[in-house]
């Protein structure tokens, strides 16, 4: 056998062990995959995801009197969750910058308490950059007694700078049960 | 010997195949396009399949020559004049990057820019908005704005189960009639709003040129403007189950007045629907028009004898949620009791409060409730089910 | 180049304990790559009888034999099958019986965990298909029906057929990731003296590239089916938009590896196909340097194009259009690869044996998938083509053609040499005229089915694909049985006839042509010299 072996030997666990740095590396960029994500998405509007705390107003803020954008409002509620919603108005034209009140209106129709989170999008997926919530019963779980009627408000403006060819924004909250959401 | 076989048996096997060819009616091609994005699309389509067959051909016209003539049975002496890698080498191999550079940015490059900025043409001077949910294995359409505001249905698919499992002749839209066609008028821009309920769909009718996948919790869009009337067919294409090839799209494109005639029919009819709930319907009327709906939608998933498929599927013969009481002493829905898990669903059952009227659910608890041998007796009233909204 | 060996002819210095504890506990390359081959061919043969299943049901319109649900977990036990189970130990099979001799080691770098990395593939393999059985007896509804893709929700929604995949996935990943680290440090470490890095054999070269895109993404695959796994079962929300998740996030994932993927199954095949053309063209390898940049440059862009697999999912146009650009710039080192390739043809002494034939007609059969990958990347386009049979044919031009027929023509290459006998020339060129032929008659149908628009996935039609299908499954059958040819061909070559000389071919070049054919159990006594 070759004389050099040995050293050949150790030369070799020496580099798998670096190999294996290089596996570890990568499992450690995958799990950084899920914030990057998040973060891009954030950044760029890639999954049309908005921002699930409130705004603060600016003072700079200036209604721009020339533009009309149309919000149009929809919902649905994913199964499990005993609940009815419907947006209490269809669409709305709005100034880029003026705020605005929306609302929902949620009903539980079971016998039983139930505790849901409304998941917001908003398409086209560039738009909810531009969409700014100052209050939303999505950033809180909702909870419903048996029966209980409630009207769910949101308050929100569409940025100025929102980008000139987008003239209709939808906004689409989807109602998850946290009881499924958790088990 | 290989090209001595291309010779002699090429042209007979070509034939042969022809013959079995050229009886059928065949596409060659993308369907007819009705849409600027399809008529673009296809365009785009038909000038790239020509660069790639120019590039296919001379390609393997240089290869055909080197291989008929370069060869050793002929006597030829390979060139030695390639050393292993010379410099001559490397500059000979700029010129295919060279050509693909081009092809790629410029020659198919910049018509397809055109192109996805065309398709995502969603954003503005949409005429009407038109929201598509799709679910296990079904897709549901709201009209959202304009006469049509609140029209409502749930398109399933409409081909009988006999034609699937050959005991029938398959029908001329075999697998591509649906029950509910969406109605369109056309040249009017429409938005396409999509999402699900479930797993992912796409939605898709090959002759708009669009598709767009359908994800629950997330709100995409597209655009249609249909130039031509007729009847445009489409299906499901992101695998979302066995249902999967069963979920087709039927749109029907019409012109502006008769557009305006179906709004009201169909307003009319949906008044009719909710007027029925407000009648107490007998035990028996209940059950035969909840048998029908119980085909049409549930079925798939618990099958015709009400066994299901476990575990995904529960059977409903002998199943504790059905065998329960459905309203408490104050007369509220008990929470997981049979008609709450038909009204709101739970994990893959989905929430046919979305998708069928009072009458239509009230009638197929009260179905299952005295059949697959379950025999509670009792019946559901419609105006019970309205009461829940 | 020229090399300096004395062989010693060592039978008597091969000793293995007998029987099965000498597979089981093998160290030696070429022990550990008969098993990666043989499992390969096996699984091939398992894989293409799921997919015949699909196709029989597919020849005409209704429901015939399937059930939709069944259907469904087909396919994609077929994909992983064949993918995981079949192409990528084939190539795994080779780099372990080839690399140490190409490249003048004594063996490989790992000889214990070489085996380890074999051993993980028969239990994946049996986690893979195990769910059929178990449904037979009434436990769980089967294996996993969401297709190879895994995609969230529908994997979410799925039965314990996901979990055993997911497993499954775990230990091919190991094996995978096992197996890379091996040939990396054999590469670097174990090259005869005289042999620098560019110098390497070109199929050494292509294992390098995967080997180092395996130990990249492998570990993105695992960690989004443990994430898949968590939310399955303990409640997190990776991929459920209820907890702030995003299914889309699966695909990105999955997608990161998946495409790199395609590549980690083509690199190693074009880095022994210019071997072959070169030793039937008698003539040198054509633009070394170009091959070798070239799958650098494909290696590194293809983990930058990875959306492309979901356009339809949904992107604003700036992301839309970088990944329609950049999936098209990896035509370009392509193009640079088949140039080089039919260069290397171009004014050759040029015989027609087996491989050689596989290797032309791969050319053709992969050029035609590498130009329908090039239209598949125009956004709008692809639209209509997306999960449409279109990209059926598409990727079987590549995988099947590109991959499967490439490695095919390995086998016959290298089959002397390893076996010590000539294959059957006759059946070798029968299986290939059968093969190619079948091949066409299967996949250019489904070209103009997904034009016509016919999505993929679907356990039935509507009428107007009924005779392109017919077409297809009978082709099916065709390049199926033909499978069986090679199987015989193999079998009764490791068995016995013509004896092979330590070089079969007149033109070929390397080292391993040096040693005896079959090579002795440890192969380089004394370590060759490259000038």
């Amino acid at each position: 056998m070759l004389s050099a072996q040995p050293n050949r030997n150790d030369a070799n666990r020496r580099l798998a062990l670096k190999l294996l740095w290089v596996v570890g590396a990568a499992i450690l960029f995958t799990l950084s995959l899920v914030p990057l994500y998040r973060v891009f998405c954030q950044v760029t509007g890639l999954n049309g995801k908005t921002d699930v705390r409130p705004v603060a107003v600016q003072k700079s803020l200036k209604v721009d009197e020339s533009r009309w954008v149309t919000v149009e409002f929809t919902g649905n509620v994913m199964p499990g969750l005993g609940w009815n919603f419907t947006p209490n108005q269809s669409s709305m034209r709005v100034h880029p910058g003026q705020i605005e009140l929306a609302t929902y209106e949620a009903r539980n129709n079971t016998n039983q308490a139930a505790v849901g989170q409304a998941v917001p999008s908003v398409s086209p997926g560039q738009a909810s950059l531009y969409f700014k919530k100052i209050e939303c019963f999505c950033f809180q779980r909702q909870s419903l007694k048996p029966g209980e009627r409630k009207e769910m408000p949101v308050r929100f403006y569409v940025s100025p700078e929102l980008p000139a060819d987008i003239q209709n924004v939808t906004l689409s909250y989807a109602f998850y049960s946290t009881a499924s959401a958790t088990n | 010997m290989a090209l001595h076989f291309i010779k002699k048996a090429g042209p007979g096997l070509m034939l042969s195949l022809w013959s079995l060819v050229a009886h059928a009616e065949f596409s060659w091609n993308f369907p007819k396009p009705v849409t600027p994005m399809a008529v673009d699309t296809l365009h785009v389509h038909n000038k790239f399949m020509v660069i790639i067959l120019a590039i296919f051909i001379i390609v393997l016209g240089i290869m055909i020559y080197s291989i008929i003539n370069h060869r050793k049975s002929k006597g030829y002496q390979a060139a030695t004049f390639t050393g292993p890698s010379t410099r001559s080498q490397l500059i000979w191999t700029m010129v295919p990057f060279a050509i693909l550079i081009y092809i790629d940015f410029v020659l198919m490059g910049i018509p397809a820019y055109h192109s996805v900025v065309l398709m995502e043409d969603t954003k503005n001077g949409a005429d009407m908005v038109l929201k598509v949910t799709g679910m296990q294995w079904r897709w549901q359409y709201e009209y959202m704005d304009g006469d049509a505001k609140g029209i409502k249905f749930v398109s399933n698919l409409a081909t009988p189960e006999d034609q699937i499992h050959n005991k029938a002749a398959k029908g001329e839209h075999y697998l591509l009639e649906t029950d509910n066609h969406v109605v369109l008028p056309v040249n009017k821009k429409v938005r396409i709003l999509l999402t699900s309920n479930d797993v992912i769909h796409t939605w898709w009718v090959p002759q708009f040129g669009s598709a767009r996948d359908a994800i629950p919790g997330f709100l995409r869009e597209t655009w249609v403007k249909i130039e031509e009337p007729g009847t445009y067919r489409g299906q499901c294409k992101e695998l979302c189950g066995k249902g999967h090839g069963f979920m087709p799209i039927v749109v029907d494109a019409v012109p502006e007045d008769k557009y305006k005639e179906w709004v009201a029919a169909k307003k009319t009819d949906l008044a009719a629907a909710s007027a029925g709930a407000d009648k107490a319907w007998s035990k028996d009327d209940l059950i035969a028009h909840g048998k029908e709906v119980y085909e049409k939608n549930c079925a798939v998933c618990h099958q015709s004898n009400g066994q299901g498929l476990p575990p995904t599927f529960p059977a409903l013969a002998g199943s504790k949620v059905i065998n329960g009481p459905i309203f408490d002493t104050s007369g509220k829905l008990i929470a997981n009791s049979h008609l709450d898990r038909v009204f709101n669903g739970k994990n893959v059952m989905p929430a046919w409060k979305a998708v069928l009227n009072d009458v239509d659910i009230a009638a197929v608890v009260t179905f299952e409730r005295n059949s697959f041998g379950n025999t509670l007796g009792d019946a559901v009233q419609p105006a019970q089910v309205k009461a829940l909204r | 180049m020229s090399t300096a060996t004395t062989v010693l002819h060592d039978e008597h210095h091969a000793h293995y304990q007998p029987g099965i504890m000498r597979w089981l506990t093998t160290t030696n390359h070429k022990d550990i790559g008969t098993m990666y081959l043989t499992f390969a061919l096996i699984m091939f043969m398992v894989g293409g009888a799921m997919i015949l299943a699909v196709r029989a049901e597919l020849f005409q319109p209704g429901l015939q034999f399937l059930k939709p649900e069944f259907f469904n977990q087909l396919i994609g036990i077929h994909a992983l099958v064949m993918i995981f189970a079949a192409l990528m130990p084939a190539a795994t099979g080779f780099a372990n019986w080839m690399l140490p001799l190409m490249i003048g080691a004594p063996d490989m770098a790992l000889p214990r965990l070489n085996n380890w990395g074999f051993w993980l593939l028969p239990p994946a393999a049996i986690l893979l298909t195990l769910p059929f059985t178990l449904a037979l007896f009434g436990i769980g509804d089967g294996a996993l029906a969401t297709g190879w893709t895994f995609y969230a929700p529908l994997s979410v929604q799925g039965g314990i057929g996901v979990d055993f995949a997911i497993f499954a996935v775990h230990l091919l990943g190991i094996s995978s990731v096992m197996g890379s680290i091996n040939i990396i440090v054999t590469i670097f470490n174990m090259r005869a003296p005289g042999m620098t890095m560019m110098k390497l054999p070109l199929f050494a070269w292509g294992w390098l590239i995967t080997a180092f895109l395996l130990i990249a993404t492998i570990p993105v695959l695992a960690g989004a089916v443990t994430m898949l796994l968590t939310d399955r079962h303990f409640g997190t929300h990776f991929f459920n938009a209820a907890g702030g998740g995003d299914p889309i996030l699966f695909q990105h994932l999955f997608w990161f590896f998946g495409h790199p993927e395609v590549y980690i199954l083509l690199l190693p095949v074009w880095g022994f196909i210019p071997h072959i053309l070169s030793a039937f063209s008698r003539k040198p390898i054509y633009g070394y340097k170009a091959q070798v940049y070239s799958f650098w440059a494909i290696g590194i862009l293809s983990v930058v194009v990875w959306a492309h697999h979901f356009l339809t999912a949904g992107m604003p146009v700036p992301a839309l259009l970088y990944f329609m650009y950049s999936t098209m710039s990896i035509s370009v080192p392509l193009a640079v690869l088949f140039f080089c390739w039919i260069a290397t043809m171009w004014k050759g002494s040029m015989s027609f044996e087996t491989p050689m034939l596989f290797a032309t007609g791969w050319i053709i059969l992969f050029g035609i998938g590498g130009l329908t990958g090039l239209v598949l990347a125009d956004v709008a386009a692809d639209a209509q083509y997306h999960h449409t049979y279109f990209v059926v044919a598409h990727f079987h031009y590549t995988l099947f053609a590109g991959g499967m027929m490439g490695i095919m023509a390995g086998v016959y290459y290298w089959l002397p040499k390893m076996t010590g006998h000539m294959y059957n020339e006759t059946l070798g060129k029968l299986h290939f005229w059968l093969t190619a032929i079948a091949f066409n008659i299967t996949f250019i149908p489904q070209f103009f089915l997904g034009l016509a628009g016919m999505p993929r996935r679907i356990p039935d039609y509507a009428l107007q694909f009924a005779e392109f299908n017919m077409i297809s499954s009978i082709g099916a059958f065709i390049l199926g049985l033909s499978q069986l040819i090679m199987v015989y061909n193999i079998v009764s070559c490791v068995r016995g006839g013509k004896k092979a000389t330590d070089k079969p071919w007149e033109g070929a070049q390397g080292l391993e042509w040096t040693l005896p054919s079959p090579p002795p159990y440890h192969s380089f006594t004394e370590q060759p010299v490259v000038e």
